[in-house]
């Protein structure tokens, strides 16, 4: 094997990996936190958990052992009791109680450690960073010794922390897939679920179970920021570009595979070539790439995007234009001007310069008949402009008839329907608007 | 959540005496879809319900009305076990809630489930079948088919793939009430299934109950339009805390119980309806 592929093995392969299995196990529960507008929970439990790991840490005097682990989850699970207890009994709206258990719960272990700072050796900061750079591993250089138990299971082999994980999404995989159907239902109707023996409040603390775990499982390689982000943004990025949940944990999944190996190779490997004096700090970078792909995703996303609103919003403004001039050009016809200076729907229009884009329009759609001076309705534009007329004064009628408006007030509200669909009106349709003019037929100027 | 034993202690012997007299009461008849017995429901101490006593005749269209507050969804919600009761006894056909749960159906208050989650209508019908289908199973093509066929009930099987924050007030009401249908329930529980809803969705739930009752079903929906309770019921329970009046509805929604339901606060729709029903009547007469 090359040297560089044995380098990146050794140095890079099991940190991306953690951070990998870490995003995509957090991303994964995350759907249903941000379903269940819980998104602050994964947040609460993972700074809430602090205490946990000191407790376990100062009974066992180490940092690797089962204990801290037990001592966070117990933590986390404290937690959630505590957010339902403070909300139920201080009557406040979830948010509310979770903020205050998570600062009280993560002051106490910041407190611990304090009092424990002379015969531990433990800081809060790796806490909230993690400790991703530090997880190698050590395999035989040649390809010939390297497929042994030794290379994955041996002293040297592949870490804990890996392993861990590993477990960790397992379980995650397992209770999602498992469970898919009644996670479903005990988020969208938890009371529906309830009387369908699915109970809503058993399938929460459930949830929050593994969530916890996640959480402690993760932050040790991670650290709790990028816990945090994990299990919000690939949900939210997930939930702008789909609409039904099995698509949008596929969706979800994905972004947090991309978030973990684009994130983690733009930390340890790019930031150099890029001319960073030295290499970035790989969790900080994968929280950045999510921000990155979730701020794509406001921008982009076809339905809920602001690009997708601001071309409907330009097509809608189109239309509007265009129905207006034909309108406007069909009612001068009625007043028997078959053509019409551009000057004269200025004011009608707001504006010389909608005139010029609108008769562009229409010219290019073949409803109208532009020369420099005068325009003049073709006969699509005759049958088009019918059709704009008649929904207007139906509207109008609609208005006076059913709404309860007087005659001289429905010109301006029925300005704005006519770009909508005709009202629903009693059949026969009726030939004479309120003002008495006449409403072309359905099938007017055909 | 916490139960409550059944019957507290009685602590004077007012009380005892009160409650022995509560229990003197006849027992419930095994074929009545619903039996609620002496039911009191608190929130924070507060009394909702006080010594509540309903019997449902079978194969019949139940509404309960009363003001605001009065309790009628705690009333649902207490008989199906979602609220905790401080007292009392519900039964449902001589039998305790957890035995027949799978012949219960209900409907709650549309506004009480977020219509941006992303499901379609056809997914939120099959929930219906969730109990059917039983625990880590996926929902069978069956299922699947099962529920088309209640939407289709509805007439709403044209939008069975669109997702539900597309559909209109009334078609959501249309789907919910799709998934009441696909559980198969011999007793249901609607929530205001008519609560701002178009004509359109009006008519199609006039048509469901309907049906619903000559399929033997029993039916209980809170409802708060008096009017339309006369034509759409055959039997009211008049509710505000404790049970004012319940029977047929020609019987009970008269203009002294209305009073006595809505006090002074409502006297006007009370008479208002009442000099409405009264035109009705000359109509017919």
């Amino acid at each position: 094997m090359s040297p560089a592929l044995h380098e990146f093995l050794r140095l890079d392969l099991m940190a991306m990996l953690a951070g990998t299995l870490a995003a995509l196990t957090c991303g994964l529960l995350g759907n249903f936190l941000v379903l269940r507008k819980l998104s602050l929970m994964g947040d609460a439990i993972s700074h809430a958990v602090l205490p946990g790991l000191v407790a376990g840490f100062m009974i066992t005097g180490a940092r690797t052992s089962l204990p801290m682990f037990v001592g966070a989850a117990i933590a986390g699970l404290v937690t959630v009791l505590l957010v339902e207890v403070i909300r139920r009994l201080g009557r406040v709206e979830p948010g509310a109680a979770m903020g205050v258990s998570f600062s009280i719960l993560f002051a106490l272990g910041v407190v611990l450690i304090e009092r424990a700072a002379s015969h531990v050796d433990l800081d809060a900061d790796c806490v909230l960073n993690g400790q991703m750079e530090t997880i190698f591993w050590n395999p035989p250089a040649d390809w010939g010794a390297f497929f042994t138990t030794e290379t994955f299971f041996g002293e040297a082999g592949v870490p804990r922390q890996v392993w861990t994980l590993l477990v960790m999404f397992g379980v995650a995989c397992a209770f999602v897939g498992l469970l898919f159907k009644e996670l479903r239902i005990a988020a969208f109707d938890p009371e529906l679920a309830t009387t369908q023996g699915i109970h809503a409040g058993a399938m929460h603390v459930g949830l929050m179970v593994v969530v916890a775990s996640a959480t402690v499982a993760s932050f040790e390689a991670v650290g709790s920021i990028l816990v945090i982000a994990m299990l919000i943004c690939p949900a939210a990025i997930a939930r702008l570009l789909t609409d039904r949940l099995s698509s949008q944990i596929w969706v979800s999944l994905i972004a947090a595979l991309t978030t973990g190996v684009v994130g983690y190779l733009a930390g340890a490997r790019w930031a150099v070539h890029l001319g960073m004096p030295r290499s970035l700090d790989a969790a900080g970078m994968m929280t950045i790439v999510a921000g990155a792909l979730l701020v794509l995703a406001i921008a982009f996303s076809p339905s809920h995007g602001l690009v997708a609103r601001s071309r409907r919003r330009r097509r809608l403004a189109r239309t509007v234009l265009l129905d207006d001039l034909i309108g406007a050009l069909y009612r001068a016809r009625e007043a028997g001007h078959d053509t019409i200076a551009p000057e004269a729907l200025t004011e009608t229009l707001h504006g010389h310069s909608r005139v010029t884009r609108g008769a562009a329009m229409a010219r290019a759609r073949g409803l109208i008949q532009a020369g420099k001076e005068s325009l003049a309705l073709t006969d699509a534009g005759i049958t088009a402009g019918a059709r704009v007329i008649r929904r207007h004064r139906l509207w109008e009628g609609y208005l006076v008839d059913r709404a309860g408006f007087r005659p001289d007030h429905v010109h301006d509200p029925a300005e704005l329907l006519e770009h909508l669909d005709e009202p629903g009106v009693e059949t026969p349709a009726p030939t004479i608007d309120p003002h008495g003019r006449e409403i072309p037929g359905p099938d007017a100027a055909d | 959540m916490t139960i409550a034993p059944d019957t507290p202690t009685p602590r004077s012997p007012e009380e005892r005496i009160a409650r022995s007299v509560l229990d003197a009461r006849p027992e419930h008849s095994a074929d009545s879809p619903l039996s609620v017995h002496a039911m009191t429901v608190a929130y924070h101490r507060k009394p909702v319900l006080w010594d509540v006593d309903f019997d449902a005749p079978p194969s019949s269209l139940i509404t309960i009305v009363g003001p605001n507050g009065a309790g009628k969804s705690t009333f649902i919600k207490a008989c199906l076990g979602l609220v905790a009761r401080a007292s009392g006894r519900v039964e449902f056909w001589g039998r305790p809630y957890e035995e027949v749960r799978a012949r219960i159906g209900y409907v709650p208050q549309r506004e009480s489930v977020d219509w941006d989650f992303p499901v379609s209508a056809l997914d939120v019908v099959a929930m219906g079948r969730y109990r059917r289908i039983g625990w880590f199973r996926r929902v069978s093509r069956a299922h699947k088919r099962a529920a088309m066929e209640c939407l289709d009930r509805v007439g709403m099987s044209a939008l069975a793939h669109r997702q539900i924050s597309q559909l209109s007030g009334g078609q959501q009401q249309r789907v919910f009430l799709a998934r009441a249908l696909a559980q198969e329930s011999d007793l249901y529980f609607m929530d205001e299934p008519f609560a701002g809803v178009d004509a359109a969705t009006e008519r199609a739930i006039v048509e469901v109950l309907r049906t619903l009752r000559e399929e033997g079903k029993c039916v209980i929906c809170v409802h708060h339009d008096l009017e339309t309770a006369r034509e759409y019921f055959d039997h009211a329970v008049l509710l505000n805390m404790r049970v004012v009046a319940s029977g047929p509805v020609d019987d009970v929604l008269t203009h002294e119980n209305l009073h006595r339901t809505y006090g002074g606060r409502l006297t006007l729709l009370a008479e208002a309806s009442e000099a409405v029903a009264r035109a009705a009547r000359g109509e017919g007469s």
